[in-house]
């Protein structure tokens, strides 16, 4: 049985379970403590000084996020003493900051200036020592912007990269008033390891790491009269955009989302989840094609097992840390690019649009596809296969900038054509999501019969464990795959950097027998994204999960292959799976980069 | 200069290749080619599975695990207020004079690096300064001729 911590918060007698910090133990006596370098997600730090609170009869004030809970503590967190220290606290890091509010992207959404605000900071009395500094703001990368003028040093974002994603692009340089948040050898943000995943713009208190936004291109796009502005969307933004416009988390608002696209003005709203189920046709198949060639051809050279490609994040991953394992990854491009791709061919054409005059902007739940856009293979169609990447984010700013009333608007449907999909697609932006949509379809294929899963509800690739582990025994094989009778296909599961990290290891080591792995950048795959509503946590995600596989149910197709916008564009125009046009518009290649 | 991969291998099989092991890897590739370069941390990352940004990080703060080019003999003279009042200042114009090189250079034939440091710990014996690990204190002018030029016959 756990061991019990008595203590008194401000006189009011509470117990916490030993371990338990002085900061959690002020949650429990219902009082609020100021935090900014403390994050559910991520280690203690200790470092910003904001949430100190007194200890009756100890000299100093204390840490409330670092130190744990003792027996007979007493503690204030609001006495004469904590006030004035939490004041100076904040006027000490708005000094080292660059406070000029009204223009930051963040205006608004900064825990700095909440706090600021809350305390009534006015003049400060210490001195601005923004000035003394040589700052210049790192626009090198696609999706992230570096301002370390507005950096106060918490190491959210070191902690992020390091812990959560163990890339660790970014680090603590210097000390002393000298002390930054930067890159190997201060290089740019673009080169370096970076994935782009944007994990760490979610949990930075401050304007100091935003997203590179385009906005204004996007609207300039929309009042072209020359244009036809096509939109996808992916499947996490439609179970978060509510956050950013009075919604609680784990609200759908998947009808809203194509009103408010409607009223801005796109062309045509489509949906991402299109191509995630033709995602599922092209991996699907090659993932077979592997197997046949490992299976029954006795093909040494074949690579497995094979990791998904939806994830830019998680490839730019690979490429760095483990390039000697690209050839497990799938060569389908990600959904976004496949859409891109085939926006301006198969759209264009059935549209009967100029494709020089489609602009094709995506929304996306992720800061990596802005990267992945800007890719120089990613134009297979003539032209820059998606042009502009919105966050969730941004879309929420463009409809509030636009006036629109998101919270009384009316459902709508996606358009057509690209944008009728299943609920296998849907799930793409949980983790598990592209595993259980594949096996949806792949069992099927194989053996003629839906997947032996109530529902089809493929429970044991869902969930927030870091690696999940399962095996599907295939049995009753149609002719074509005699060769799988019998055969155990075993698959694994990761999310978030650090847990496929592990898996790539094993399987690098020869320690891992899988067949097929699906990985996601982010923690709780896309939903958890670095493009999504702030803030994030474990019981925001969860909530998200949840109502990512509502909307899977809610579906009038669950499986991948029986979307009939699927069946129609393999009958006119690709062909068949891996065909030649798929090749050329579908697939793609990766490259090695450094380690560093 | 000893070739990158083999004196960080050789660091490794002596220290260890767990985390610990970065601080003593980056001091015995100062101790024999007197700074760090940018293929050291790459090699080190590599070995020691450390990113190599956390590394430059480490690098960064401690003063002692250099990654600017340095000559054999790095000089260092401390700055503190004590040193101040009792003639640093003659000192550094000594050896600026000698070595025809300014604080923060380095001798074109690579022997001599002079730099200024914050206390090393002889408050009741300045003007002082290392050359390398060496501690020299009391130092007048005459003092430091001698001993530069001590060095420079080497």
């Amino acid at each position: 049985m756990t061991k019990m911590i008595n203590l008194k918060i401000n006189d009011i007698p509470v117990t916490v379970e030993e371990g338990a910090t002085i900061l959690d133990a002020a949650k429990k006596a219902n009082f609020k403590v100021p935090t900014l370098c403390n994050h559910s997600d991520l280690c203690v730090a200790g470092n910003c000084r904001v949430c100190v609170v007194e200890q009756v009869g100890a000299r100093n004030l204390q840490a409330s996020c670092a130190v744990p809970a003792a027996e007979g503590m007493e503690i204030l967190t609001s006495s004469a003493k904590v006030r004035r220290a939490r004041k100076n606290i904040i006027e000490l890091l708005l000094s080292e900051h660059r406070t000029d509010c009204t223009k930051c992207y963040k205006n608004g959404k900064c825990e700095l200036q909440d706090l600021a605000t809350e305390y009534a900071v006015g003049d400060n009395i210490y001195i601005d020592l923004v000035p003394f500094n040589d700052y210049s703001v790192d626009l090198s990368s696609p999706s992230i912007m570096k301002d370390d003028s507005k950096c106060i040093r918490c190491q959210r974002c070191v902690r992020t990269c390091a812990e959560m994603q163990q890339v660790a692009a970014i680090a603590v340089a210097n000390k002393g008033s000298e002390q930054k948040i930067s890159t190997f050898f201060d290089k740019p943000m673009a080169n370096v390891v970076c994935t782009n995943c944007g994990q760490c713009i979610i949990r930075c208190p401050t304007g100091a790491l935003v997203e590179r936004n385009s906005i204004d291109e996007v609207f300039d796009a929309i009042y072209d009269p020359d244009k036809h502005v096509v939109v996808q969307t992916a499947p996490a933004v439609r179970i978060a955009l509510g956050e950013d416009l009075d919604f609680e988390p784990g609200e759908r608002v998947t009808g809203k989302l194509v009103t408010s696209l409607k009223l801005l003005g796109f062309d045509s709203v489509l949906d991402t989840d299109f191509t995630a189920d033709l995602t599922i046709m092209e991996e699907g198949t090659e993932l077979l094609t592997r197997l046949k060639k490992a299976l029954v051809d006795g093909d040494k050279d074949v690579a497995l097992p094979m990791t998904t490609s939806c994830s830019p994040g998680w490839i730019k991953f690979i490429e760095h840390k483990f390039p000697q394992l690209l050839s497990n990854v799938s060569t389908c491009k990600s959904p976004q690019q496949m859409f891109g791709a085939l926006a301006k061919t198969y759209y264009a054409q059935k549209r009967n649009i100029d494709p020089s005059k489609i602009v094709s902007v995506s929304i996306m739940p992720c800061t990596a596809k802005k990267y992945e856009a800007n890719r120089p293979e990613m134009r297979d169609s003539g032209y820059k296969d998606v042009d502009y990447v919105l966050t969730t984010r941004e879309l929420a700013r463009m409809i509030k900038q636009a006036g629109i009333d998101f919270k009384s608007l009316e459902d709508n449907n996606y358009d057509s054509i690209m944008g009728v999909s299943t609920g296998a697609a849907v799930i793409f932006g949980a983790t598990g999501g592209v595993m259980e949509a594949a096996i949806r379809t792949a069992y099927e294929i194989v053996t003629g019969k839906e997947v032996p899963f109530k529902n089809l509800n493929i429970t044991p690739v869902r969930g927030m464990e870091g690696v999940k582990e399962a095996s599907v025994k295939i049995e009753g094989c149609v002719e074509d795959w005699k060769f799988l009778e019998g055969v155990e296909l075993k698959v694994a599961i990761a999310h978030g950097l650090v847990n496929a990290n592990n898996v790539l290891q094993a399987v690098k080591n020869g320690k891992a027998d899988y067949h097929f792995i699906e990985i996601m950048a982010c923690p709780g795959g896309c939903l958890g994204g670095g493009g999504q509503p702030i803030p994030t946590s474990l019981e925001i995600r969860n909530k998200r999960t949840a109502a990512i596989y509502e909307e899977d149910m809610n579906m009038p197709f669950r499986k991948s292959h029986e979307n009939p916008e699927i069946k129609l564009i393999y009958e006119d125009f690709l062909g068949e799976p891996l065909g030649h046009k798929s090749h050329e518009l579908l697939h793609t290649h990766y490259t090695e980069r450094e380690a560093y | 200069m000893i070739q990158t991969k083999t004196i960080v291998q050789e660091l490794v099989k002596k220290h260890g290749n767990n985390r610990e092991s970065l601080i003593p890897v980056l001091q015995g590739i100062v101790e024999k080619n007197n700074y760090i370069t940018d293929e050291d941390i790459i090699e080190i990352a590599n070995t020691l599975d450390i990113s190599a940004g956390e590394i430059y990080g480490t690098t960064s703060f401690y003063t002692f695990l250099d990654t600017e080019k340095r000559g054999k003999y790095v000089i260092r003279v401390c700055k503190s207020i004590i040193a101040v009042m009792k003639g640093k200042a003659e000192i550094i114009k000594t050896i600026e004079n000698i070595l025809n090189i300014k604080v923060g250079e380095t001798t074109p034939d690579n022997k001599f690096s002079l730099l200024e440091a914050n206390d090393i710990g002889w408050s009741d014996k300045e003007p002082s300064m290392l050359i390398n690990e060496k501690v020299y204190t009391e130092l007048t002018p005459e003092k430091t001729t001698e001993i530069i030029e001590s060095y420079l016959r080497d």
